[in-house]
């Protein structure tokens, strides 16, 4: 148990900051001792004076010395978060959650699909699979963002597109800049690569629109939705099942989620407002 | 535990004049006694010191926005139903400290909160509300994580439960199966009977810290007619119901009504003001406040109770994803009635009519229901289709 108690931050110093994107960078953070997770898992940050948000463990889950998490600033907390620099301390309550369905999807085909910052918690599971590759068949990695430079983790995908066995697929909505990829929505991307819909497990995580249309088109391919899972976010307050807030539907997304099977979401996320 | 353990499940008497022993007793065991008593108008729950601190001869008239204090016609201790406090406030106090920190260069201490728990004595708690404790029980006590704090001031609560004596205005223990007879969760069990000049108790425990507090009290077994006397009594009661539910399926019927009209009725009528959360016996919702202390170093963790009527309550970066006031009244009458079902395996409703009483514009969470059952989607939907197929509604 990283914590003594659930409730209860665990301080932890700032090792490096690495700047993602204009309103994007990643935190490595020195937990003291190993820091075990689950690819999928969020950790609560505190910052001293400043709060506390949810954000997704972006790091190798096979490496649990090193905890990492990519954010964006968007609000007060995770700006004022963007004002980290090594050596600052952070307290942690963690990890919290379920995660992506790597092991049950062993044996079959794969596919990622990341919309923005969503490529984050999507991260580790990718990790996850590139150091267990055999157990995989075929893995297809789709990621969407808004312009060339909102691109997380650039250096990796250049690194990870080089790999025979990894298949990247890139767009943005916005092609500015001499960008000589593709322009157009994630959701295009599906058309692309060659998978085996009946054995492929799909791990989506952007926007809610975006992981609807994903899956509405990934129905049309024939994929059993099944087989989709999805990352959700909701506010947030314990992450331990007592606050309530992050109720949607029946389902509690700090303790059933954040990563659900689409199915059993489908219907609340047809719904406005649930 | 010196007491005879002999007086469990066995019924007995317990006169008006020698009650004040019971406050005694339990003063001397070490616990805080909280109870019944009058302040602004209404019979909240606070500290007594003795029977002499109860509402004696008053009850209260309740209806959808309306709670008024009356006189009773005799000097019950006893005769009302519920008001605007419950026990959670007790056991899921509405602020908390969670921890204390202090920043040192570049290091972050965290402490977390010993919680002080005084052993703590309810006097008159009801059946509805001996139901309540247990569906909060499953709330904090029973997922993933536990509630260390709700859990030690939980173990460290002595109940004298009362059987009704009177139903109020808006209750409807009876349709929800929690009332209005106690029958289990106390360690005592009172049922206050007046008759023929005569006031007693016909008192049984329900533990064996309730059998001992009872056989250090002036008693003596009740004589059957007694005891008949105090089935009356709940019998009289449960007759008297304020309101009733139909819960058949009431899962299913919320479930398949998310898209109902009448939410846009009862959108128009709601404040968003958060009182019935605030009221209700099981209502657990909470958010958290840090706050910095003028130097900047010392930071401390609050929790407080929150309502799903606020924007803020499910705001994510954007906005709120319940905006309207619609989606919120929907989110917290279904949560009650529906998903609660599916997450602690109970109703998150005990039928106490507190969120009708004190809703300042008299929703009525009763009406709201009957309002869906009478143009269910799914029959107005076969209807349209021209099935029909019989319906169990
Ligand atoms: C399970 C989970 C995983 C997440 N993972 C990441 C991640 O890896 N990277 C990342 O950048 N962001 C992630 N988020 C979103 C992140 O929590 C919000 O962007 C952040 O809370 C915004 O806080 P703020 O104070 O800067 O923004 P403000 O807009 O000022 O928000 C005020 C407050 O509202 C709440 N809030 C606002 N937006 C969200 C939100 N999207 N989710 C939950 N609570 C919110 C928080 O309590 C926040 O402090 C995740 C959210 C959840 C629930
Ligand atoms: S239902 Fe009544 S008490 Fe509840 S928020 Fe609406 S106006 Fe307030
Ligand atoms: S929803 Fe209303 S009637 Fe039901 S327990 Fe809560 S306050 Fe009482």
């Amino acid at each position: 148990m990283p914590s003594a108690h659930p409730m209860v931050p665990l301080p932890c110093s700032v090792r490096r900051i690495q700047r993602e994107t204009h309103d994007t960078f990643s935190v490595e953070l020195s937990p003291g001792h190993e820091f075990p997770f689950v690819a999928g898992q969020f950790n609560m940050l505190y910052w001293f004076g400043v709060g506390e948000v949810a954000i997704s463990i972006s790091g190798d889950p096979t490496k649990p010395g090193r905890l990492t998490h990519t954010i964006r600033s968007v609000g007060s907390v995770t700006q004022g978060l963007q004002k980290l620099k090594p050596g600052d301390v952070l307290g942690v309550r963690g990890p919290f959650g379920k995660g992506w369905p790597v092991e049950t999807a062993a044996g079959g085909d794969l596919m990622f699909v990341a919309g923005g910052v969503g490529l984050a918690p999507l991260r580790p599971a990718i990790y996850y699979v590139l150091a267990n590759r055999k157990r995989y068949g075929r893995v297809v990695l789709l990621y969407g963002a808004r312009t060339p430079a909102d691109i997380l983790y650039k250096q990796e995908l250049e690194r990870w597109r080089a790999r025979f066995d990894l298949q990247v697929h890139v767009t943005v909505d916005h092609g500015t800049g001499g960008w000589q990829g593709r322009v157009g929505v994630v959701t295009s991307l599906i058309s692309k690569p060659d998978f085996d819909p009946g054995s492929t497990t799909v791990m989506i995580c952007g926007p809610e629109v975006m992981m609807r249309f994903t899956e509405a088109e990934l129905e049309k391919r024939e994929l059993p939705p099944q087989n989709i899972y999805i990352s959700v976010e909701r506010n947030m307050k314990c992450a331990l099942g007592l606050c309530g807030h992050c109720q949607f539907g029946p389902t509690f997304i700090c303790k059933d989620g954040p990563v659900f099977p689409y199915e059993s979401l489908r219907r609340f996320l047809a719904i406005r407002e649930v | 535990m010196n007491g005879e353990p002999a007086t469990t499940g066995r019924q007995f008497v317990i006169e008006r004049e020698h009650f004040d022993q019971l406050f005694e007793l339990l003063a001397r065991k070490g616990y805080r006694v909280v109870g019944p008593r009058i302040r602004d108008g209404a019979i909240v729950y606070d500290q007594v010191n003795s029977a002499a601190d109860l509402p004696a001869g008053w009850t209260e008239e309740q209806e959808g926005g309306k709670y008024r204090l009356k006189r009773r016609e005799d000097e019950a201790l006893f005769g009302y139903a519920v008001g605007p406090h419950s026990w959670k406030k007790f056991l899921h106090p509405p602020n908390v400290r969670l921890w204390q920190a202090m920043r040192k260069e570049g290091s972050l201490e965290v402490q977390e909160e010993k919680q002080e728990v005084p052993k703590t004595a309810f006097i008159g708690a009801r059946s509805c509300e001996l139901h309540a404790i247990a569906v909060q029980d499953r709330v904090f006590m029973n997922g993933p994580y536990l509630d260390t704090s709700y859990r030690l001031r939980r173990d460290s609560v002595f109940i004298v439960a009362v059987n009704c004596g009177c139903a109020g205005g808006t209750c409807f223990c009876v349709s929800m199966n929690t009332g209005p007879k106690a029958t289990s969760g106390f360690d005592l069990v009172l049922t206050e009977a007046l008759e023929e000049g005569r006031h007693y108790f016909v008192a049984e425990s329900g533990t064996e810290t309730g059998a001992a507090v009872l056989a250090e009290l002036s008693q003596r077994p009740a004589e059957d007619r007694e005891i008949r006397s105090a089935e009356e009594v709940v019998a009289r009661t449960a007759g008297q119901m304020g309101r009733t539910m139909d819960v058949s399926d009431i899962k299913g019927l919320l479930y398949a009504n998310y898209e109902h009209p009448r939410w846009d009725n009862v959108a128009a009528r709601c404040l968003t003001c958060g009182n019935c959360t605030s009221v209700c016996p099981t209502c657990f919702c909470t958010t958290v406040e840090d706050v910095t202390d003028l130097s900047g170093q010392k930071a401390e963790r609050w929790q407080k109770w929150d309502s799903c009527f606020t924007m803020d309550f499910s705001y994510i970066h954007g906005g709120s994803v319940r905006s309207t006031p619609k989606a919120r009244y929907r989110q917290w009458m279904t949560h009650k009635l529906a998903t609660w079902i599916d997450q602690f395996g109970t109703s998150g409703c005990v039928g106490c009519g507190r969120c009708i009483t004190w809703c300042p514009v008299a929703i009525d969470i009763t009406e709201e229901v009957r309002a869906i059952r009478e143009s269910d989607f799914r029959r107005t939907k076969r209807d349209r289709h021209g099935d029909t197929g019989t319906d169990s509604g």
